[in-house]
């Protein structure tokens, strides 16, 4: 009784917006008001909490963190299993300060409480999928946000909201088919070698027990539905659509943080679960990676949708993040955590700025829009800050991500981030030509009565954009709890890489092996974080 | 007394043949055969009870039937227990068996008669239709499912899917108003005719490769010996794989189901996905996976082909109907393909996975249906997609159980429907059947194409505006209870999914009789 109870944060930070979720689905229906500000209540809640763990994280560990494990399915060796760690801790609190954003910034005009109540759903399922350390927990969590996205795109978004909600939902989906299975065959393989059955992230990933070739194969699985979730080139086509007819909630939520299931993903049960797989396939992954910064970019400049353009900006920024993570460095990978939660605080800012267009407007035609600048100078500077940190400008927090990628990429990824690194002038391209057809020159017919913006939009962006000033000039607390926890990851993939082929798994080439050993090892055992500053 | 009574029957009729011996009967375990007796006697003297009487008051014919399957339901608990320690109870000289796998076909079964009954209630009384026939028959296809389940001989198991189906023709046809109900029985009974034949000729053909029909008998016969031209057996197995495939909807023996299930009435349609395939999948599992686990080789290929037929084909054709009670019919045919994937397995993982499986599609296809009954409004006929349209508006928590019911079908976590999948694609990554998993996955894809479909038309899709005219939904109260029930199971299966996976587990292995 003398010892202090530990409190289990991580649980209760699933079951919150789970509770709000229901609390609000009980509520009459005829007070749209009163639901909002309930819902709020449990969002702020949340974003409280996840705060508190972002205060109670230990700073300099790699390891897993407030982890709470409690038995599930007995049988199947499948348990409750939350932990937070570096790579997790940020895209948790991300998710619990964009949600309140969320649901402050943007208004659904009909149906407030299905609408709330599928939106703290989501946040649930979102926050499970960051938390969880156990493989079928997480599958449940990865899925499950689809029922309320769907439910969200559906249902309040724009013309062809039914088509993109659908296109969304089956293009995940399918993903996660070869994810089940590769799921259930790790178990199985697992049992195999060790004779335990267990769906336990930690326990798998940490005794690395499963055949190289099986490994490659189970690798690919997992990859594929994260490069849907990404999405990484050719699997890309949903997220236009969904992105484009969502509501601006949707959109922030997409953008901000459901993408970013699968560049956690790729790291989570990517590196960590199969690390010589990983870097077998790295050349694949980066490949696409490329192809998707510079055709996300290319797409971006000719869209004559606002929105849009934002969509295929997100498909050039995740190309970012994967090419980082593939690169193998911990420079490279550290960077590539920051820059997820950077891209998810300026996007989530870009898409709450679009619907406030929207809003006043019900037009996102570039076309129609022109010479805001004038007429509402405030908005327009919002507006700026928020996009120059989307092109990565110094001091800006898109800057940290993008640079720490690329310059952690050089020493094994070279000529990718030659071409990628045209990406980066290519967001400018975009942004900059985008934002002179919208703000700059004499504002013509509607737009000249363009409102300013108002008191309650600029208090739900300034947080926002607190975030993106702060994380340019002083992104080093990030950083110092990102790196070591990559380091950890990291130092498993070296491991694996300098092991010996073992002769009962079906053979590795040696050569192979050997002739990578020399190209990356010294690359990450000997470098350390650095911060740009 | 009734032994003893048939006893004197055979005696006094070897008396008159001048024979001296008297002929004594095989010893029955009447405890162990309660169940069934509870159902089928129940299912008489309701019958004859009501045929005696005059009106009984609202909804008694459906609660009495429902406590009847409760009441068989906890027998077959009880049983459990006394299974569980000491063993498979062998009856009537070897010609069934009582164990944990009987039970948990039973407890599908009873849980399915509870639900449908509770369903039938509102939906007989609205169509104009009240009688206890169809809550009658409803039992008896249930004893003949029950039958079914504990058989472990050739004969007796053709004597269960004849009983059970031949009251499953007639609950077809019983909406007296409709043609299409006449229809879809005469379908059925037709189609369900040369099934039986096919059986029927199967087991005879065993009969001749093995020299008995006892499940025991020709275990142990093939056990002890190698059949070097097995031409006879193997023609033996097709046509009972022919057969139990029909009854189970796996295609390509699956084309009466779109047109049966359109036609009958919703809660006998839900009826016959749920109980009628829970007893085919219990005789397939019996006769295939135990009876003939030596000749695994032989069959386990073709059920392959079936098994990614019935996926395949369930789902596709699902996708272009616009009808939602064909829709549902080809979804049901998509869940017995997953099935089959456990029983392809031919391990007691896949066993197991298939029975969980079968209980949780059991649950959730009758709540589907009784909220497809409730939806069709009088009448019954109107299921077409776009009368679904505007439901979330009209009645949103009918509409949200709906939902959750078809989410389920398509597998989503935190419902049981998730578990199933998982318990079945389980076995077959242990097998190593990776491809047959992916496919089985890229499938429910597809089928998950189709439920939000009708997602779409209820949440999504405005009501028009001669939609106003058209009668007001109302839920019954036993239709209300017979959902939540179905809801609290779909749902705490798939928070919780361990007691009931445990059951499952426990239910093996199968016994084969003596």
């Amino acid at each position: 009784m003398h010892t202090t109870l530990a409190f289990p944060v991580l649980t209760a930070l699933i079951l919150l917006p789970l509770i709000g979720a229901i609390v609000v689905a009980l509520l009459p229906n005829s007070r749209p008001e009163t639901v909002k500000v309930v819902g709020l209540m449990f969002a702020v809640g949340t974003g409280a909490l996840t705060l508190y763990v972002l205060a109670k994280f230990h700073t300099h560990t790699g390891g897993y963190q407030m982890v709470s494990k409690h038995t599930w399915i007995k049988d199947w060796g499948t348990s409750w299993h939350l932990g937070v760690d570096g790579i997790s801790l940020f895209l948790v609190v991300l998710t619990g300060i964009l949600f309140p954003i969320a649901i402050l910034g943007a208004d659904p005009h009909h149906d407030y409480k299905p609408y709330t109540a599928w939106l703290l759903l989501l946040e649930a399922g979102v926050l499970g999928s960051f938390l969880s350390l156990d493989l079928l927990l997480f599958f449940v969590f990865f899925e499950i946000v689809l029922v309320p996205m769907y439910f969200l795109i559906g249902g309040w978004g724009y013309d062809k909201r039914i088509y993109a909600a659908l296109k969304f939902f089956l293009f995940t989906m399918a993903g996660s088919a070869f994810m089940f299975v590769g799921i259930l065959a790790t178990v199985a393989l697992f049992h195999k070698a060790t004779g335990t059955w267990t769906f336990d992230l930690v326990e798998i990933a940490t005794s690395q027990q499963i055949g190289v070739k099986s490994a490659r194969i189970l690798f690919m699985s997992f990859a594929l539905a994260f490069a849907v979730k990404v999405p990484l080139f050719p699997l890309h086509t949903w997220l236009p659509d969904a992105h484009t007819q969502a509501p601006t909630a949707g959109s922030v939520i997409l953008a901000g943080v459901m993408l970013k299931l699968g560049t956690y993903g790729f790291i989570r049960f990517g590196l960590e679960l199969f690390p010589e797989a990983s870097h077998h396939y790295r050349h694949v992954l980066i490949v696409m990676a490329v192809i998707g910064i510079i055709y996300g970019a290319i797409c971006a400049t000719m869209q004559k949708d606002l929105k849009r353009l934002v969509a295929y900006s997100s498909v050039a920024h995740l190309g970012f993040i994967v090419l980082g993570t593939f690169a193998l460095t911990s420079t490279s990978v550290t960077g590539a955590v920051s820059q997820m939660i950077n891209h998810g605080v300026s996007t989530g800012a870009l898409f709450l700025m679009v619907g406030m267009i929207y809003e006043r407007r019900h037009t996102r035609l570039i076309a129609e829009l022109g010479g805001i600048q004038k007429v509402a100078p405030i908005f327009a500077a919002a507006f700026t800050i928020i996009m120059l940190s989307s092109v990565g400008v110094p001091g800006l927090n898109g800057f940290v991500g993008e640079f720490l990628v690329l310059i952690g990429s050089f020493r094994t990824a070279r000529w990718y981030v030659v071409v990628a690194a045209a990406g980066v002038i290519l967001a400018a391209l975009y942004l900059l030509w985008a934002y002179q057809r919208v703000f700059h020159g004499e504002p013509t017919g509607e737009n000249k009565n363009f409102p300013e913006l108002k008191l309650s939009e600029g208090l739900v962006l300034l947080p926002l954009i607190g975030l993106i000033v702060f994380g340019g000039i002083y992104p080093r607390p990030m950083l110092d709890r990102i790196g070591p926890s990559v380091q950890r990851i990291l130092n498993v993939v070296d491991q694996q890489l300098l092991k010996p082929a073992n002769p009962d798994n079906e053979a590795l080439p040696a050569m192979e092996a050997e002739g990578e050993q020399t190209e990356t090892t010294p690359a990450h055992t000997t470098e350390t974080t650095e911060v740009p500053k | 007394m009734l032994a003893q009574a048939a006893g004197d029957a055979a005696g006094a009729a070897g008396a008159a043949l001048g024979t001296a011996t008297e002929f004594v009967g095989p010893k029955v375990d009447w405890f162990a055969l309660s169940p069934l007796l509870v159902l089928i006697g129940g299912g008489l003297l309701l019958m004859v009870a009501a045929a005696l009487t005059g009106r009984w008051f609202k909804g008694a014919y459906a609660l009495v039937t429902a406590a009847l399957a409760v009441a068989a339901g906890t027998l077959a608990i009880v049983l459990w227990h006394h299974v569980h320690d000491k063993g498979p109870i062998n009856l009537v000289k070897g010609a069934a068996a009582l164990d944990g796998f009987g039970i948990f076909v039973i407890l599908v079964i009873c849980s399915s008669v509870l639900l449908s009954a509770l369903f039938l209630d509102g939906y007989l009384r609205r169509e104009d239709l009240d009688g206890v026939e169809l809550y009658a028959l409803m039992l008896m296809s249930a004893s003949g499912g029950v039958i079914m389940a504990m058989a472990t001989d050739m004969v007796v198991l053709f004597l269960g899917i004849e009983i059970l189906s031949i009251a499953l023709y007639v609950m077809a046809a019983s909406h007296l108003k409709r043609i299409d109900s006449q229809e879809s029985a005469m379908k059925y009974f037709v189609l369900g005719g040369f099934s039986s034949a096919f059986l029927l000729y199967g087991i005879a053909l065993v009969y001749g490769a093995t020299g008995s029909t006892n499940f025991h008998k020709i275990a142990s016969f093939l056990q002890r010996n190698v059949i070097l031209d097995n031409g006879l057996l193997m023609a033996g197995l097709a046509l009972m794989l022919v057969g139990l495939g029909f009854k189970v909807a796996a295609a390509p023996f699956h084309s009466w189901t779109p047109d049966v299930y359109q036609g009958a009435p919703s809660p006998v349609t839900g009826f016959m996905a749920s109980a009628a395939k829970a007893a085919a999948f219990a005789a397939l599992l019996r006769a295939f996976v135990i009876l003939f686990a030596t000749q695994a080789r032989d069959w386990r290929p073709p059920v392959l082909v079936l098994t990614v037929l019935t996926l395949i084909v369930g789902s596709f054709l699902a996708v272009v109907q616009t009808n939602v009670k064909r829709m549902l019919a080809y979804s049901s045919v998509s869940h017995a393909g997953f099935m089959l994937v456990g029983v392809h397995a031919a391990t007691p993982k896949g066993t197991a996975g298939t029975l969980f499986y079968l209980f949780t599609y059991a649950i959730v296809v009758l709540g589907s249906f009784g909220c497809i009954m409730l939806i069709g409004r009088t009448g019954d006929a109107d299921h077409r997609l776009s009368a679904y349209r505007g439901l979330a508006k009209d009645k949103p928590y009918l509409a949200l159980v709906f939902a959750i019911f078809l989410l389920a079908q398509a597998g989503t976590p935190l419902t049981s429907g998730f578990i199933a999948k998982l318990a079945v694609i389980r076995a077959a990554a242990d097998n190593h059947s990776y491809t047959l998993a992916v496919t089985a996955m890229l499938c429910a894809v597809v089928s998950a194409f189709l439920y939000l479909r009708i997602v779409v038309s209820m949440f999504m899709a405005d009501a028009e505006a001669s939609d106003a005219a058209r009668e007001k939904i109302t839920v019954p109260f036993l239709a209300a209870v017979a959902l939540g029930l179905a809801l609290v199971f779909t749902v705490l299966v798939g928070v919780f999914p361990g007691p009931l996976l445990d059951l499952a587990r426990h239910a093996l292995p199968i016994a084969l009789g003596n």
